[in-house]
């Protein structure tokens, strides 16, 4: 275990060695698939919807077009609340490429009244207030500014307890 | 399974903020120690297993024959191994499979990984695994999904955030007898708890540091075994279970899919009391609260309780428990494949009495290494001693 092999290079070296530089150019287009193909039809329309497995009776949300513990398709189209509760969130102080925020965005899992599943959103709460437990409303978009996707929903703030 | 199958030596190299070595020079020091040290040409060796986490790291697509010829691949059977941050412990598993089934007497697993290459942070490579409809328009980075999990633990659990940051004192302080060590220092409760706040709970000081680095081992047949080393470590039990993808409808307080790989590995090895019949822990540390969550999961600590033990000392290296006396990816550094193997490598070590600074008191008979990845969702788990299964 002595002299192992292994060239650290420092911050200064960074820009002194030769590199090359490559930057891809890709695009993507993602079809939505039927399950959540009817989900951004709801999110547009001002309304959100689970899909309930009849096997498990689970009303799973976001909607899927199977249930995977059952393995079976899904059944009925629900509509669920847009409310719900704060399973977890992070108060988060970076973006995704290291760049600081001075106010955190506040990635929660929310488990929407009237599902068995939570989802990944925002909430717009104060830092010092937010926790777990605590009741959650839905803030849509005006219906004309609705697009069909997962941010009409601008974010969730504070509910009634 | 009938075969047995031992690892009979180990290579590494140094972890590194960012080396000027390529993937596959890194490859090469490590596979080549590993030979070095068993005293093996690569004519001996049937065929090679290499681990390495996504090929965006590298922006090298097939990364696994890119690396090949470095791994010593050469004109021989070459399967790749990748399951995310389970890799490092996963690639070990498919190489105890191929010999314990007899299809290969011996094999050369490797696993590398190169970070710093990834511009302007390798976290960029795994963001397309949010959901692109529902999840990616959200503006997701990689670290929400560990605070989520983080602080729905702390808050069912009732931990306190400075017990979490304990892990990270014990590991780094560990890490500095680690000849590979990055980040080995004797940092106090105080700088972790004042480090800048990423995501909270979430601290700098309670992340791995992304790394470049690379590990080997050879695992062979008993017969062979005999012939390479009278110290041969045995592979005991190996077990690996998926959760589900759907991650937002799981309780992220406890991960049944590392207690379900464990009890696999567990079953495999005729343990029935892990707490009491495993001598050393290296479970997967990239974050502070993982290496506790992933404690409860591998039924070292009761549910929730493995801050208080850890906080009673259990844990450290002179404790009931040794866990990650490596330093763990706190410590060393978490180059991802090759971080989960330095943890199997460890083991290796420490049951040969040849971990120098880093030796754990007494006489270890057995270790379980493991690793965790993809959407908080895999466990991969192995149960390496020092007595034939």
């Amino acid at each position: 275990m002595k002299n192992l092999r292994g060239t650290g290079l420092k911050e200064k070296d960074f820009e002194r060695e030769f590199t090359v530089y490559y930057k891809p150019q890709l695009e993507y287009r993602w079809d939505t698939g039927l399950a959540i193909g009817k989900f951004l039809e709801g999110l547009r329309d001002g309304k959100l919807f689970g899909k309930k497995c009849n096997k498990c009776k689970r009303i799973l949300f976001p909607p899927r077009a199977f249930c995977e513990r059952c393995f079976v398709d899904t059944d009925e189209w629900i509509e669920v609340k847009d409310t719900g509760t704060i399973n977890t969130y992070s108060l988060c102080y970076i973006t995704w490429d290291m760049k600081q925020l001075k106010d955190p965005q506040i990635p929660a899992v929310i488990e929407i009244d009237g599902s068995s599943g939570g989802f990944l959103h925002i909430a717009k709460i104060d830092p010092k207030q937010i926790k777990i437990g605590m009741k959650v409303q839905a803030i849509w978009k005006r219906a004309g500014e609705r697009t069909g996707s997962i941010t009409d929903i601008k974010y969730f703030v504070a509910g009634e307890e | 399974m009938k075969g047995k199958a031992a690892i009979v030596s180990a290579g590494i190299t140094k972890f590194v903020r960012r080396a000027k070595e390529t993937p596959k020079e890194l490859a090469w020091y490590a596979a080549k120690m590993a030979l070095d040290n068993a005293g093996l040409s690569l004519d001996e060796v049937d065929a090679v297993i290499h681990g390495t986490a996504p090929d965006a790291f590298d922006g090298v697509h097939q990364k696994a024959e890119y690396l090949s010829d470095a791994s010593g691949a050469f004109n021989k059977p070459y399967i790749r191994c990748y399951v995310g941050g389970g890799t490092g412990v996963m690639a070990p598993i498919y190489g105890w499979y191929y010999v314990a089934s007899g299809i290969f007497d011996t094999v050369l697993v490797v696993c590398e990984e190169k970070m710093s290459s990834c511009r302007p942070h390798p976290q960029a490579a795994f963001l397309t695994i949010f959901d692109h409809t529902t999840e990616r328009p959200l503006g997701p980075n990689l670290l929400w999904i560990f605070a989520l999990e983080m602080n729905r633990y702390m808050q069912v659990n009732k931990i306190k955030l400075e017990d979490i940051a304990m892990v990270s004192v014990k590991n780094k302080s560990n890490a500095k007898n680690h000849p590979s060590a990055l980040l080995g220092s004797e940092v106090t409760l105080k700088d972790i708890m004042e480090s800048e706040v990423l995501a909270w709970p979430v601290h700098r000081l309670m992340v791995s540091p992304i790394s470049d680095g690379a590990a080997a081992i050879i695992i062979t047949n008993e017969e062979k075994a005999k012939k390479i080393t009278d110290k041969p470590v045995w592979i005991q039990g190996a077990g690996w279970c998926l959760d589900t993808a759907f991650w937002t409808g799981r309780d992220l307080c406890y991960p049944q899919y590392v207690e379900y790989a464990a009890k696999m590995a567990y079953k495999m090895a005729g343990i029935k009391n892990p707490a009491k019949e495993i001598s050393i822990a290296e479970p997967y540390d990239p974050f502070a609260y993982k290496e506790l969550h992933h404690l409860e999961g591998l039924q070292l600590a009761p549910k929730g309780k493995a801050a208080e033990l850890l906080m009673d000392g259990h844990f450290d290296k002179n404790g009931n428990l040794p866990s990650s006396p490596s330093g763990g990816l706190l410590g060393v550094g978490n180059p991802i494949a090759a971080a989960g193997m330095m943890k199997v490598c460890e083991l290796f070590w420490q049951l040969r009495h040849e971990a120098s600074g880093r030796q754990v008191p007494g006489n270890p008979k057995r270790g379980v290494a493991q690793a965790w990845g993809d959407l908080m969702q895999v466990g991969t788990v192995i149960v390496t001693g020092v007595d034939k299964p």
